[in-house]
């Protein structure tokens, strides 16, 4: 059977440009950068350029990327770093109801730490509101964390706008881009951002390797103490040939970006209209504007997600649930929640997540699949009766 | 998250999915806020299970549970069905990842309420037969099952 994967948002494949940019440095280039022989200088040389291919990417100078270990390492340094250092000054955060875990949970063990966090809440589309951050600044708040574009329903916040509040009351300013790098324009000088996180899963480089930027002038204690290795701030040896395929991967992500969006955003309606008008009771999670051109979220009201899940990989599709049970505990996604969903709306909610790799006829696939799969599960679902069905109009 | 290859038959090809019309019980427990709701219908001819269905909103582990859950009580009398504890059919499921346990007590505590309400039908006191009232209240978040 053949495997259709639109798990995008949780990771993607790696490229074969970015597999063919890795190999020589996994294999015959194995030189430590750090090592001043030719074999080390060939590498240090390869990892500068990838640097330089991320900071082109979204704007700003190879001296403010330093190379991670991924999006919730970039995270929990920039939010627990800018707390640790400027924790003096004031010990107040702002950020929202639907950032991803890396960024809450670093939240939650500041709190434990004294620091006072403000979540901003979303409207129905996943929007926070401008004015509910000016709102909630306070004299002593020295953060703004706020994610570029939410990974569940596809959200793209007003990052410039915040940006600028942020810089109009000396606070800096954080946003997890881990969905938006590689698929959304970004330029951080342009925008005001002091700091961005990312990974490179997400845009067809390999998993565990990510980079944080700092904007100049913002010093973060550092991460792990050692080595040299960016700047003193973050040691230990490079992850040499993942880093090699970042640069590269994040290169031709942004080449083709614009037309990539485009057919991506009409696969995205294609499912969503599709889907709705086939299958009655769903909820279109994903806004209709100012969304991540491939993630299309939808809840199926009267059947829960993981038995949707489980169906669709048995036809070879692979999604993904804000379903309690995807979860492993009782409550489903905060994000559904926060978009003010009930319990079972959110229960049912399911995500599609579209890449490069997606075609037209996947799309189709899934249509003729998905509504049979429902139709089975709300026959086998006790709350699938008239009586319920007339509490929605 | 990793079901097994029985548990993922029960579920893919679930056993006794339906109503029983003029059912002699029926049960119905959870809630749409955990995620998990299950009802079963029983048929009792002379103390006798002589059909059982069941209709299950939720995850894998809870549409495999109501299936096993059904089939291991079919054709038993109602007083061995209440002696059915999760845990037996969890085994008979060869086991359940450690999240999915509660859906097991969820079967176990469905069964319970259909026998109950059949007992109730026939002028008979649940609790002689050793049910507890309200065993599951749909409070899911008390739960000690949980």
């Amino acid at each position: 059977m053949k495997r259709i994967y639109t798990d995008n948002a949780a990771t993607t494949k790696v490229s074969e440009e970015v597999l063919n940019a890795m190999l020589p440095y996994l294999t015959e280039a194995y030189g430590n950068p750090n090592s001043l022989h030719s074999a080390g200088r060939e590498v240090r040389q390869a990892i500068d350029k990838a640097r330089e291919q991320v900071a082109a990417a979204i704007g700003c100078d190879a001296g403010e990327i330093y190379f991670t270990a991924g999006g919730s390492e970039s995270d929990n340094w920039a939010i627990k770093g800018i707390a640790r250092r400027y924790g003096k000054k004031g010990k107040h955060i702002i950020s929202s109801k639907i950032e991803h875990h890396a960024v809450l949970h670093s939240l939650a063990a500041l709190e434990k730490d004294g620091f006072e966090v403000t979540y901003l809440d979303v409207d129905e589309n996943g929007f926070v509101s401008v004015e509910d951050l000016e709102k909630a600044i306070r004299p002593d708040t020295i953060l703004i964390t706020i994610m570029f574009a939410n990974n569940e329903i596809g959200s793209v916040q007003p990052i410039e706008e915040i940006a600028k509040v942020a810089k109009a009351h000396n606070i800096f300013f954080h946003t997890d881009a881990v969905q938006a790098v590689g698929h959304l324009p970004i330029n951080v000088k342009e925008m005001n951002i002091d700091m961005l996180s990312m990974s490179g899963h997400k845009f067809n480089a390999p998993k565990g390797v990510g980079a944080l930027y700092v904007k100049r002038g913002i010093i973060l204690p550092n991460l792990i103490d050692g080595g040299s290795q960016e700047k003193g701030r973050r040691a230990g040896t490079e992850n040499t040939a993942s880093i090699i395929g970042m640069g590269v991967a994040i290169e031709n992500a942004v080449k083709v970006m614009e037309t990539e969006s485009k057919r991506l955003a009409a696969l995205r309606e294609k499912l969503l209209n599709g889907l709705l008008e086939k299958i009655p009771y769903c909820r279109r999670n994903t806004p209709k504007e100012n969304t991540l051109p491939g993630v299309a979220n939808l809840s199926i009201r009267f059947v829960e997600g993981e038995a949707m899940l489980l169906m669709l990989d048995m036809r070879g599709i692979c999604a993904s649930s804000g379903s309690a049970c995807t979860s492993g505990s009782l409550d489903p996604s905060h994000v559904m929640l926060a978009i003010g969903l009930d319990h079972g709306t959110a229960h049912g909610s399911i995500r599609f997540s579209l890449d490069k790799y997606n075609t037209e006829e996947e799309i189709d696939y899934i249509l003729e699949v998905f509504p049979t799969i429902v139709e089975r599960l709300r026959e086998m679902s006790p709350i699938w009766t008239e009586e319920n069905r007339a509490k929605i109009q | 998250m990793i079901y097994n290859e029985k548990v993922m038959d029960h579920f893919a090809n679930p056993r006794n999915v339906g109503e029983i019309e003029n059912a002699d019980g029926v049960g119905e427990v959870g809630n749409v806020k955990c995620g998990d709701i299950m009802k079963i219908f029983l048929k009792i001819e002379n103390g006798i299970i002589v059909d059982a269905k069941f209709k299950t909103f939720g995850c894998g582990a809870a549409v495999a549970t109501s299936s096993m859950a059904t089939e291991l009580i079919k054709g038993k009398p109602f007083e061995e069905a209440l002696q059915l504890t999760n845990k037996a059919v969890v085994e008979a499921l060869g086991g359940l990842p450690p999240v999915k346990i509660h859906c097991s007590v969820l079967a176990e505590e469905a069964i319970k309420a259909a026998i109950s309400d059949y007992l109730v039908k026939q002028g008979l006191d649940p609790e002689l037969f050793g049910i507890k009232p309200g065993a599951c209240d749909h409070d899911c978040e008390s739960c000690s099952h949980v």
